[in-house]
């Protein structure tokens, strides 16, 4: 193995890790001695560590040491805790919207940053590396012959057609406890207004409230739900383990398309070590690791022209809207109405 | 207007000026562009603001349980639009922030409906631009005052004004340039009256000295009435000289002639071979003298006539038989022959006949001195397209190595002539007789032996 991993003793790192959860933490040691770039992340390990692989072929010296948490202990470490980490990875555009508008992000300039679309990057201190569609997930083999639906209104119509079979075999996020989705619900609700509707049938029929993806994905798998509304594309993108028995769906009236982004927080220890990660997460082996080896899909406008139902969501302060505390509350109380059975 | 740089020509200090005068307004022009520019900018960026604010503030609902709040997504994401500017944002119930940025800067003006009150701080180490909507909302039946603010930064806008400043700079330099043209060509058009005035006068020969009459402008009146006052003076004190001279030349050739009489006299009742030959040597330096005397006379009338223009039409042929005819006793004396050769028909010349006569008999009377005796004297008369060219050519000692050019300066002598009297004023008068009449002179060593003199002039 070229990179010996390391589980890090926690004594090390327990001055750094004090203030929020970590989910897992480790160290990819360099082959020569040099510096460390810390990372912060909301990606899993598993995922990204092609891409350290990929980085450490090309900047041998540098050790990476990788931390992932949650999307909203990610934020808080940057934003409460000032942690130092050199580069903040998440898949909460919003609140690494709310950390760049707050100053708490550092500008970053590079040729790679120049080669980014503009939709991909927000004032040099927001920068996306990837394009994920949000999609839904079915089980073919219970809708028999019938047609899977290709649309929200569609979805709404075979659930209110059949709800014994949709009877507490939906799931989705529980906004409230998922940032990823609290993020894809809010842009549902101000991209159209069947996404009320939506919560509102979903809601009558007892659907399943999930905090994490993977839970998500293992109840379809294991037949435990038929249908998962919302769900990351990236993390079915090797498939799905029952084959032909389950259904990515990109609906057709919009989808939208989270974009990971990246930045230097304004407290990095070493933020030139931190964008050069960066600036290597946009390079073309960069992006070609990411879209290859851990399936995250690199930053493409042509892929959006070609799949006009996909939307981007928008880089822009917009995203700050929902950050909003009281916005926040007023949302999830309106979801709650809408989806939780009094 | 004292101008405190002293130029050596108006051209350059009006160039000079002008080009002042166009920085000075493009610079003007660069800076109210952009003042203007900005300001409309600002407007622009102010009245999104305001929509902005406006849209929140619109929003607010009263209640039993107090202000609900929903903040409209276009609201911010219109601000973001320019993906430059940072926003911020607050909402206050009565005094208390209920959400939002708690330290954003509050407006100093009081809200009063619901325009928006604009200003700008600087936040968070940016500059930023605010905009404040006051309204009240009925809470529990009790109107409560509610006050939207948002904020942003302003990076978006000075990029812009950036641009549009490059542009006015442009604009300016285009400008500045376009005037510097018009500003040669002005000066060009300005300095060229004088110009043209000056070459006119200097394109005069050496004797014109007639008042100047073309039209010029106004201002460069003066200058030509000086002028002309200072040319008449010069001409006035011109032919007094010229007079004088005359007038002297006179004085000196009657006591001559009254010598020359006694001497004659003398030797026709003196037998004494002695006093004979003191006689004849008194005789020839008489006329000599009186000679010399008869150019200093002929070369001021020459430069005074030049100016009288009593020309009249002539014809060349009998001029040159005319002079020929009244050389011929002296020629005789030294046992010379002329040869003469003109045209069959007239050779016409628009010409003063004594200034005419005075330069063809100074060029025989050459030929005759410079000759050694029994040799033939020519007189040729060309004509070729409209150029009549008189030739005298004779076998005598020739220029020698001296340059014809040199011996028409006034008073110059050959330095194979000190045997000869002479004054050295023969060649000057055919010079400036050819000038006036414009045509051209020049002699030359013969072929063989002897001087060989062209004058050339223009046919009537
Ligand atoms: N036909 C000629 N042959 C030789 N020399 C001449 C002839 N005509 C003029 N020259 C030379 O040119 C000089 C200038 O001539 P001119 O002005 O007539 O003065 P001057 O005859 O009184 O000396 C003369 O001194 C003489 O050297
Ligand atoms: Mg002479």
């Amino acid at each position: 193995m070229r990179h010996l991993v390391i589980a890090i003793g926690l004594s090390l790192w327990a001055g750094l890790a004090a203030a929020f959860e970590i989910e897992e933490e480790r160290l990819f040691e360099a082959q020569s001695d040099g510096p460390v770039v810390s990372i912060l992340s909301t990606t899993d390990t598993v995922v990204f560590e092609p891409v350290i692989a990929a980085f450490q072929a090309r900047n041998p010296e540098v050790s990476v040491h990788y931390t992932v948490s949650s999307t909203r202990q990610v934020y808080q470490a940057i934003a409460e805790d000032a942690a130092r980490f050199d580069l903040v990875v998440s898949s909460a555009m919003d609140l690494q919207m709310k950390l760049a508008n707050d100053g708490l992000a550092r500008a970053h300039g590079s040729q790679e940053v120049e080669a980014l679309p503009d939709w991909a990057v927000w004032r040099e201190h927001l920068f996306a590396f990837s394009q994920e569609p949000v999609v839904l997930l079915l089980r073919r083999d219970a809708f028999g012959n019938r047609p899977l639906p290709q649309d929200r209104s569609g979805l709404i119509e075979i659930m209110r057609d059949r709800p014994a079979l949709f009877e507490g075999r939906i799931g989705t996020y529980d906004p409230a406890r998922s940032g990823a989705g609290y993020l894809f619900a809010t842009q549902d609700a101000r991209q159209s207004d069947s996404f009320w509707r939506l919560a509102e049938v979903m809601g009558s029929l007892s659907p399943r409230l999930y905090a994490s993806t993977g839970a998500m994905i293992r109840d379809l798998e294991s037949g435990d739900i038929v249908a998962a509304y919302n769900v990351l594309g990236s993390y079915v993108a090797g498939g799905l383990s029952i084959g032909d028995a389950g259904a990515v769906v990109e609906l057709r009236d919009f989808t939208h398309v989270l974009l990971r982004t990246a930045l230097v927080p304004a407290s990095a220890d070493q933020p030139e070590l931190g964008g050069r990660f960066l600036d290597f997460l946009l390079s073309e082996a960069g992006q070609t690791a990411l879209d290859r080896d851990a399936r995250l899909p690199r930053i493409d406008g042509r892929a959006l022209t070609t799949n006009p139902h996909q939307r981007p969501i928008r880089l822009d302060t917009g995203l700050l809207v929902f950050i909003d505390p009281l916005m926040r509350d007023r949302f999830l109380q309106e979801w709650a109405a809408a989806v939780t059975r009094p | 207007m004292k101008v405190p740089l002293r130029f050596k020509s108006i051209r350059q200090r009006l160039v000079v000026l002008l080009l002042l005068a166009a920085a000075l307004l493009s610079l003007l022009l660069f800076i109210s562009v952009r003042a203007i520019a900005s300001a409309s900018v600002q407007a622009s960026q102010d009245s999104i603001l305001g929509a902005a604010t406006i849209a929140i503030a619109e929003e607010l609902r009263g209640g039993e349980e107090g202000v609900a709040i929903e903040i409209p997504y276009a609201a911010f994401s219109m601000l973001g639009s320019s993906g430059e500017d940072r926003i911020f944002y607050r909402i206050l119930v009565g005094e208390d922030t209920v959400t939002g940025y708690g330290d954003l800067p509050m407006p100093v003006a009081e809200l009063t409906g619901l325009e928006p009150v604009f200003y700008s701080r600087d936040y968070q180490g940016d500059p930023i631009r605010l905009a404040a909507v006051g309204r009240s909302v009925l809470v529990e039946g009790t109107p409560r005052r509610v006050q939207v603010i948002v904020g942003q930064t302003r990076t978006g806008q000075e990029m812009i004004i950036s641009r549009m400043s490059n542009r006015a700079a442009a604009l300016g330099m285009g400008f500045f340039f376009l005037s510097a043209v018009l500003a040669l060509l002005t000066a060009q058009a300005v300095v060229g009256p004088v110009n043209s005035l000056a070459e006119a006068v200097g394109r005069r020969g050496p004797q014109d000295l007639r008042a100047v009459t073309r039209p010029v402008p106004e201002e460069l009146a003066p200058l030509v009435s000086a002028l002309n006052g200072l040319m008449a003076r010069l001409t006035a004190a011109l032919s007094r000289t010229e007079t004088f001279i005359a007038e002297a030349a006179h004085h000196i050739r009657t006591p001559l002639a009254t010598l020359r009489t006694h001497a004659e006299i003398a030797q026709r009742i003196s037998e004494e071979q002695e006093v004979l030959a003191r006689l004849r040597e008194i005789l020839r330096a008489a006329d000599d003298s009186s000679r010399s005397a008869g150019q200093l006379l002929d070369h001021a009338t020459v430069a005074y006539r030049t100016d009288q223009r009593a020309e009249e039409d002539l014809d060349l042929r009998a001029v040159m038989a005319d002079v020929m005819r009244a050389a011929e006793p002296t020629a005789e004396l030294k046992d010379l022959h002329f040869e003469l050769s003109v045209p069959d028909g007239p050779v016409p010349i628009h010409a003063d006949r004594l200034l005419l006569e005075s330069a063809v008999r100074n060029l025989v009377d050459n030929a005759i001195k410079y000759s050694d005796g029994d040799d033939a004297i020519e007189l040729r008369l060309t004509v070729d397209g409209g150029t009549a060219t008189l030739a005298i050519l004779d076998r005598g000692r020739g220029l020698g190595t001296m340059q014809g050019r040199d011996l028409t300066r006034r008073f110059a002598r050959g330095s194979n002539v000190s045997d000869v009297v002479g004054s050295g004023l023969g060649l000057t008068i055919v010079r400036e007789v050819a000038r006036a009449l414009s045509g051209s002179f020049r002699i030359e060593n013969r072929e063989g032996k002897g001087a060989c003199a062209i004058l050339s002039l223009p046919l009537a």
